[in-house]
């Protein structure tokens, strides 16, 4: 380390990497705007921020997609730049993505050797070495996976675990994990952090993004603050307190987080009994009643959205009963659970939730298009006005009710799929992991929304993978663990160890 | 606009930024869409023609111009509905053929007009059912299925016909491929500029004519949202069929005979016009007004390469590069803006 010197941080060792005076311009918005950050070997640095501050840019630009417009980047204290994805891999650096695309039909082995697989003198891929190193790999990660297995039979859980091997299987002394922990429940955010510290131990320097505070300061040693494109703090987590940190990334103090409010809780709208699927659930009884918020909690492939899909028409149960204000109700398609006053805000809002390509109003009177038309024909006025009416409440920030959803943020988008499910004047609705990858400062506001359609007298179930939310929200908690009731918790029974444990299927004798 | 605020929200309303509902769409805009070009490019082939040919400019050769494409618009506007949903239907030729193979058989019975054209029109809705039922019940790719039924319907009219030729269709059938309505506006135009408004109306003034959009755009997000897609789905093919059947009755009547080979690759040139028409290959987009000037600009190209007595094969070239050009152009064209965005 003979250039400690250059550096002027405390620190003695230099950065493995340093990113000086980044500047990123597209048109009409300068998404970087000389941002610097430095990334040590054997530590984690968090780089925190809203939606939107400009975390994603810089990932492109450090794994070679994008080209900063201005500034340097150092490896090991020399220049160099990334002129490409392949650029950057040359250079050591790899990325564990959000959502890394994976091939069901390969192997696990050629999963992670795609594109630089070991080689024999003949130039075919040497399949003994691959698997070897494979799964050498895979037992660093303390897996049990075989590498000659079919990707697509490996559970969520696994397959992410191959995502990481895919990432560490080129030589690099830079990681970095872009909001790695979103699509995983607590367990495995555990295996993974283990994964991290063991990465640490290797002296790889680690990036970590995340939305998640207590993960933060549970793995991370540094920390960097974007807003608006530009770094406005960085230091030591150590000497950091949390409300610090918050209000360096939003510019201002948070209110309360989850303003739950109590509510007088009535009769029982929704009745469930014994509903049984194939292959997602088994069994699995609850009532849900007016102005409630009945929490679902548990790990991902519990069946917490199969059984939900299968309330909302999506799928069928195979067996069991639904009643509602004491009705049999028999619900065949999406169709009949909207007429039944049953609506699904679902995870993956660009997916399912709307057409990105299409306007706003008509977005959100699809279904309704039974109220805003007379006798089978459109009235766009009628739409217009019901649109109006809910991206009001919602306090929806577009240029007009006219323009494609998909010019939208993700959180407006998220306001509109909210709209679009509200303007049906539902009984029941099902929100389907609502602040999953949502900033801090709109997640309070859509806690507080949830709460205000609860007072309203809305009945709300509210799947989520985050124990806070889950425990901060709820007025009762099923937690469910491979297709089971896992129990059914009152709030007052609610905290954080009781439904891990139930989750993760330890019930130690409880039942 | 402001002043359509709800008056119950007004304090709110007054906080909160106020959306416009539409935005004013800039004059370029408007310029610069599809169909504003291809209406150009229309009246540049109509003129081009006037000069390229003497007999171009009157008003029974213009009459006759309008054939070459009227029963194929009749199908391409059903079809416009059908990629809109991101599906597509290949067999619509070989629907011609079969309703047309139908209706010979009936007439050599001597079966009257009527019923002729009866037995035409449901061959084309029972076709149609078939494609339908495969694609939305059987939940099988459109375009393989109607390559399927494509050689299947055909095949089934070869083995029929044989090398031979239904004729003897009564005289009051040439009426649908023969007749005028008024002046020189044939019964084949008069049934286009209705299908037009009709397909107009039902695409854009309906609630179907939505779900179709939203279909077409995302079909996840259309099924969460109650859009019943598999029913829709089927309609949609029912329609192509009908229309198929309709063109079929139109072309046998004006023929006046049915050969196995009857409309032979008239799938290509349908799917061209809707995609000329500015109708996206990829589903989700475009307007049944642009089908319609689509159906005119290869209306006009065809009759004009036909005064300057250009062979067969030639425009059978030029149809082919026509949907690879209108095919791409839009594609090539959202990649170079989408690369200059960076």
């Amino acid at each position: 380390m003979t250039t400690a010197l250059r550096q002027p941080a405390v620190d003695m060792a230099a950065p493995r990497l340093e990113m000086r005076g980044i500047s990123k311009i597209f048109p009409g918005i300068k998404a970087l705007d000389r941002v610097n950050i430095a990334l040590k070997a054997g530590e984690v640095t968090a780089l925190i921020g809203e939606n939107g501050a400009g975390k994603s840019t810089l990932v492109k630009i450090l794994t070679g997609i994008y080209q900063p417009d201005e500034g340097e980047i150092l490896l090991d204290s020399q220049p160099v730049t990334f002129t490409n994805a392949q650029g950057a891999i040359d250079a050591g650096v790899t990325a564990i993505h959000q959502e890394t695309v994976l091939f069901d039909d390969l192997t696990v082995g050629e999963n992670i050797y795609l594109g630089h697989a070991p080689r024999t003198r003949f130039g075919l891929i040497d399949w003994k070495t691959m698997n070897t190193k494979a799964a050498s790999l895979l037992q660093a990660l303390e897996t049990e996976i075989d590498p000659a297995m079919r990707l697509r039979d490996l559970s969520i859980a696994q397959r992410h675990l191959v995502a990481i091997a895919r990432a560490l299987s080129v030589e690099s002394g830079i990681v970095i994990m872009d909001e790695p922990t979103a699509a995983l429940s607590r367990k495995e955010i555990d295996d993974l952090f283990r994964i991290v510290t063991r990465l640490k131990a290797q002296g790889k320097a680690i990036l970590f993004i995340s939305h998640k505070f207590d993960e933060v300061y549970e793995i991370a040693e540094n920390y960097v603050v974007f807003r608006d494109g530009q770094s406005v703090g960085a230091g030591q987590l150590a000497d950091a307190g949390q409300n610090e940190i918050v209000r360096l990334m939003v510019g201002r103090d948070v209110a309360k987080a989850f303003p739950k409010v109590d509510v007088a809780i009535g009769r029982p709208v929704l009745t469930v009994e014994n509903y049984c699927h194939e292959t997602e659930y088994r069994d699995i009884s609850f009532d849900l009643r007016r102005g409630e918020i009945l929490g679902l909690y548990g790990l991902i492939g519990a069946g917490r959205s199969e059984i939900c899909q299968s309330l909302f028409g999506i799928s069928r149960p195979s067996s069991g009963r639904l009643t509602m204000d004491g009705k049999d109700l028999s619900i065949r398609s999406s169709a009949d659970a909207i007429a039944a006053g049953i609506v699904y805000v679902p995870e993956e809002r660009g997916r399912h939730g709307v057409a990105l390509p299409m306007p706003i109003f008509q977005n959100m009177s699809l279904p309704s298009l039974s109220r805003t038309s007379r006798s089978g024909f459109l009235r766009a006025a009628e739409e217009l006005k019901l649109s109006r009416t809910y991206a009001e409440r919602l306090d929806l920030r577009a240029a007009a009710l006219s323009v494609p959803v998909g010019t939208l943020s993700g959180g407006n988008q998220q306001k509109v799929v909210i709209g679009k499910w509200l303007a049906t004047r539902p009984k029941v609705i099902i929100l389907d992991e609502p602040t999953k990858g949502i900033d801090i400062g709109s997640k309070a506001a859509v806690h507080g929304f949830i709460s205000e359609l609860a007072a309203e007298g809305l009945s709300i179930i509210m799947i989520s993978s985050e124990l806070p939310e889950i425990l901060g929200m709820s007025d009762r908690v099923l937690v469910m663990h491979e297709g089971l009731s896992a129990g059914l918790f009152e709030r007052d029974q609610l905290n954080a160890e009781t439904l891990v444990r139930a989750a993760t299927g330890n019930m130690q004798g409880q039942e | 606009m402001s002043a359509l605020t709800d008056p119950t929200n007004s304090d709110s309303a007054q906080t909160r930024r106020a959306i416009p509902d539409r935005l004013g769409t800039p004059f370029t805009r408007i310029l610069a869409s599809w169909e504003v070009l291809l209406l150009i490019v229309a009246v540049v082939i109509f003129i081009a023609n006037a000069f390229a040919s003497p007999y171009f400019l009157n008003a029974w050769n213009l009459s006759d111009a309008t054939f070459n494409f009227t029963e194929k618009a009749l199908i391409a506007f059903a079809m416009a509905l059908l990629i809109i949903a991101g599906e597509i239907d290949l067999s619509v030729a070989a629907i011609i053929a079969l309703a047309s193979t139908a209706m010979g058989a009936a007439a050599q019975m001597g079966l009257g007009t009527p019923a002729l054209v009866l037995i035409g029109v449901g061959t084309g809705l029972a076709c149609g059912a078939v494609n339908g039922f495969l694609v939305s019940g059987l939940k099988l790719p459109s375009i393989v299925v109607t390559i399927g039924t494509m050689s299947l319907f055909r095949g089934l009219s070869y083995m029929v016909l044989g090398d031979k030729a239904y004729g003897g269709y009564p005289a009051s059938f040439a009426y649908f491929g023969q007749g005028y309505v008024v002046w020189v506006f044939s019964f084949e135009f008069a049934l286009f500029a209705v299908a037009a408004v009709v397909f107009a109306v039902l695409l854009h003034a309906t609630n179907f004519g939505r779900q179709v959009y939203v279909i077409g755009n995302n079909p996840f997000a259309a099924r969460f949202s109650g859009v019943p897609v598999e029913r829709v789905k089927f309609i949609l093919f029912l329609l192509t069929g009908l229309m198929s059947g309709i063109a079929a009755v139109c072309l046998t009547s004006r023929l006046g005979s049915t050969r196995p080979s009857i409309a032979q690759g008239w799938e290509l040139e349908v799917v061209t016009m809707v995609v000329l028409g500015g109708i996206s290959i990829l589903g989700g987009s475009g307007t049944i007004g642009g089908v319609v000037i689509a159906a005119f600009v290869m209306g006009l190209v065809t009759f004009g390469l036909g005064l300057l007595n250009v062979p067969g094969i030639v425009m059978s070239i030029f149809i082919g590069l026509l949907l690879i050009i209108t095919i791409a152009l839009p594609i090539v064209a959202r990649r170079m803006k989408g690369r200059s965005l960076r």
